[in-house]
């Protein structure tokens, strides 16, 4: 029996080091119904095959109990690693504990999971804050600024306002800036922030300078408010939604903060594969010690996003995300690549 | 079961008949043996793997524990459309009663907290199920409508009550319930193979004696012993096949490790029975014992049968709906606690859909909608089915609408198979 075991052992680790030809990844999706996924699923997909590893995948359809369900199936398939997005960051927790069991790494894909053995891999939130901030205070470097800011339910929204907040202080210190309203938007529903903006702009009078929004949904909802009034002024956004860019081509909105789904699904299958390779977690490229706010400390790495302004609108167009026409609609003598 | 048994055939008698065994059960088994195979080929030989099939029947538990109730339901021509509601409102009551109400007064850990919690849960099941019982059997409210209405209610009442929040961790004495924590080992799995084995056999003759007194015609002595032959290796495979699950080297060290000790060299040990299938296991014994031995049960097919003469043959027909209801209450309360366990965490989406399982595994099992009709093993049966096919095609990679699809046309199919089979036979329908 003992050397058997032994045997086996030594013929797994002989494969291992095969480089990945004969690893398997398993994506755990929590709802594949929400279009953007398809795009990191095409990355993940791409940069696992181009490494000669296998990709399987489950939908959990909404369902944190067949998210559970879901994952027994992909490790009973012999997955050497699993990447999950996770429907509950809590109740995924006896999926983690079963992989750990079994020694299988697992990546939090975007969405936080509350456990130290999770590689917690996704977009550094803060930094976007950052990004918006900067922009817009570029454009307008003195005067009264809006906060138009995320979800009050979303610790995303939070993580967005400190970054914002750690720019614009120094401004709000010298005197230069003035932030004369700030509102959460209600599950980040322009509808919301259209109405939150609309009162702001009338107990100014009509004296606001900048708006600080913490995505585009919320951006769009502030320039509509805006337009309105007949007025134009540096707007901040994330995510590089094809309304917001044609809105940065016609100068409306200042900067939108563009987080490349690819580069997040290309990430996480390479680290996939180096965490199954047997590579420690922390010596993976860029990984850094992160504490949660819950108090978990975790090892993570945080993607340096692309803030998308008039110029370099080019970008977005060269990688694919958009058209030209879709792009430049209704553009007349615009910043490149409209003009 | 609930038809009487017809007279002996004169002349010569097939085997099947000989044996008197329910073909349609057999038909059943089939279906599942062929759906274990195609899966077990497409995934090269991973579908029926002893930790494949451990999985399999820990996600079964949950719908087929309520799966055993709803046959009682509609074979009195009701329906229960809230089982998830109502499951999702026991199981935010037990997470708030064992997160955040019982440490308060105790203390973390101790050791009353699983049973308080257990008896919140059952009590609120119960409590349910009656309301919905009086509005059907007292105040003569469809049943759909009362359980749509609850399928609206129930869920929300939970969402409330937890403020939509993620419950957990857990009471550790409470996650044994639920599967891959709480396993009897080797050798207590066992154990119960045997008893259980034994009373199969026990169960068997006992019938075979009770016909005798009661002299009725009775099965050759080798066909008995052919039923029974069947009986204790299926459960002893069953076991077997459990048993030879062995627990990853990584949960073993743990285990030591929260003990302070190192792992012995060349250990090694094996699931065995989890504690919440040997829940269902339980479940559907007494559940088929009450449909077939009590008066209870005798009432439920009678009434489903022909509800106007049972009311006029003196059977209060009410208060069995109020019964049959608070019966289904309980046991979405028992499927809460494993389904909460399983997941260690109360969720504000836990049972989501379920309700449509539950009444699809029922129908998968044979149960008429026209009522009068159903068995409890049959209804066990489908869920097992269901969840197969689920599990089955998630494992193959099967898209997901593609998955969805493909479970409702085989719900379909299953019933009109069902109502082909008892043109045929000459069965009501």
């Amino acid at each position: 029996m003992h050397k058997i075991l032994l045997a086996s052992v030594a013929l797994t680790a002989g494969l291992a080091t095969s480089a990945f030809a004969e690893m398997t990844v398993g994506v755990s999706w929590s709802n594949f119904q929400e279009e953007r996924w398809k795009t990191d699923e095409a990355a993940i997909k791409g940069a696992l095959e181009a490494a000669g590893a296998k990709y399987v995948s489950a939908d959990a359809q909404s369902s944190s109990a067949k998210q559970l369900s879901d994952i027994e199936s992909l490790m009973a398939q012999g997955v050497d690693a699993l990447i999950v997005l996770a429907q509950d960051t809590a109740a995924i927790g006896p999926a983690v504990q079963a992989a750990a069991d079994e020694g299988i790494p697992v990546i939090a894909y975007d969405r936080l999971i509350e456990d130290p053995r999770a590689f917690y891999l996704t977009f550094d939130n803060v930094e976007v804050g950052r990004m918006q901030a900067r922009a817009v205070l570029a454009a307008a470097p003195k005067g009264n600024y809006v906060m138009i800011k995320g979800s009050p339910t979303d610790p995303n929204a939070d993580f967005l306002r400190g970054g914002q907040q750690e720019v614009l202080q120094p401004a709000i210190d010298a005197g230069d800036i003035t932030i004369v309203g700030e509102a959460y938007t209600d599950s980040w529903l322009p509808a919301n922030a259209q109405r939150n903006m609309e009162q702001i702009l009338t107990a100014n009078d009509n004296k606001v300078d900048a708006v600080v929004a913490s995505n585009d949904g919320t951006a769009g909802g502030a320039v509509a408010a805006l337009a309105a009034q007949g007025m134009v002024v540096p707007v901040s956004g994330q995510d590089a939604d094809f309304a917001a860019l044609n809105r940065v081509a016609k100068g409306t909105q200042t900067v939108s903060v563009w987080k490349d789904s690819r580069d997040l699904g290309k990430n996480a299958a390479e680290i996939a594969l180096a965490l199954a390779g047997g590579t420690a977690m922390n010596a993976v490229e860029g990984a850094t010690e992160w504490t949660s706010p819950a108090g978990t400390k975790m090892t993570a790495k945080f993607l340096a996003p692309v803030p998308i302004t008039k110029d370099n609108l080019a970008v977005v167009v060269d990688a694919g995300w958009i058209s030209q026409a879709e792009l430049c609609q209704g553009v007349s003598g615009g910043p490149a690549p409209c003009n | 079961m609930n038809t009487p048994a017809p007279p002996p055939a004169p002349g010569k008698r097939s085997l099947l008949k000989t044996l008197e065994i329910d073909t349609r059960l057999l038909g059943m088994i089939g279906a599942f043996v062929a759906i274990c195979l195609v899966f077990d080929l497409i995934t090269d030989g991973r579908f029926l793997t002893p930790r494949n099939i451990f999985n399999l029947s820990i996600q079964t538990v949950s719908v087929a524990i309520m799966a055993t109730g709803m046959v009682f339901v509609i074979v009195t021509r009701h329906i229960d459309l809230s089982v998830g509601a109502v499951l999702a409102l026991c199981s935010s009551v037990m997470g708030v009663m064992q997160v955040q109400l019982l440490p308060q007064l105790f203390g973390l850990g101790h050791p009353l907290i699983m049973p308080l919690t257990i008896v919140a849960g059952l009590l609120t099941g119960a409590a349910i199920g009656a309301l919905n019982g009086f509005l059907v059997g007292y105040q003569r409210i469809p049943a759909f409508i009362v359980t749509l209405g609850g399928l609206l209610i129930w869920r929300n009442v939970g969402w409330y009550l937890t403020d939509g929040q993620t419950l957990g961790p857990l009471d550790r004495n409470f996650m044994l319930l639920g599967g891959v924590e709480g396993t009897l080992g080797d050798l207590l799995s066992w154990a119960i193979g045997v008893v259980l084995s034994g009373a199969a056999v026990l169960a068997i003759w006992r019938a075979r004696a009770a016909k005798i007194a009661h002299e009725f015609p009775v099965k050759p002595l080798w066909a008995e012993g052919a039923l029974m032959a069947t009986a204790v290796a299926a459960i002893l495979g069953f076991i077997a096949v459990l048993n030879s699950y062995e627990v990853p080297i990584g949960r073993v060290k743990r285990m030591f490790e929260a003990r302070g000790e190192a792992v012995p060299e060349g250990f090694v040990a094996y699931y065995g029975l989890p504690i919440s299938v040997l829940i269902l296991i339980a479940i559907a014994v007494v559940m088929t014992l009450v449909a077939r031995r009590t008066r209870f049960g005798r009432y439920i097919f009678a009434a489903g049968g022909n509800p106007d003469a049972a009311e006029l043959s003196g059977i209060n027909t009410r208060m069995l709906t109020v019964k049959i209801f608070t019966l289904m209450g309980v046991l979405c309360a028992l499927s809460a606690m494993v389904a909460q366990a399983r997941l260690a965490n109360h969720a504000n989406d836990i049972g989501t859909l379920d309700e449509l399982r539950v009444i699809a595994a029922a129908v998968i099992g044979g149960t008429a909608l026209a009522g009068g009709v159903g068995t409890i093993y049959g209804a066990v049966l489908g869920a097992i089915i269901m969840q197969s096919l689920q599990s089955g095609m998630a494992m193959v990679g099967v898209d997901a609408p593609f998955q969805n699809i493909i479970v409702g046309g085989v719900l379909v199919l299953a019933v009109w198979i069902d109502i082909q089979y008892r043109k045929r036979t000459g069965a009501k329908e």
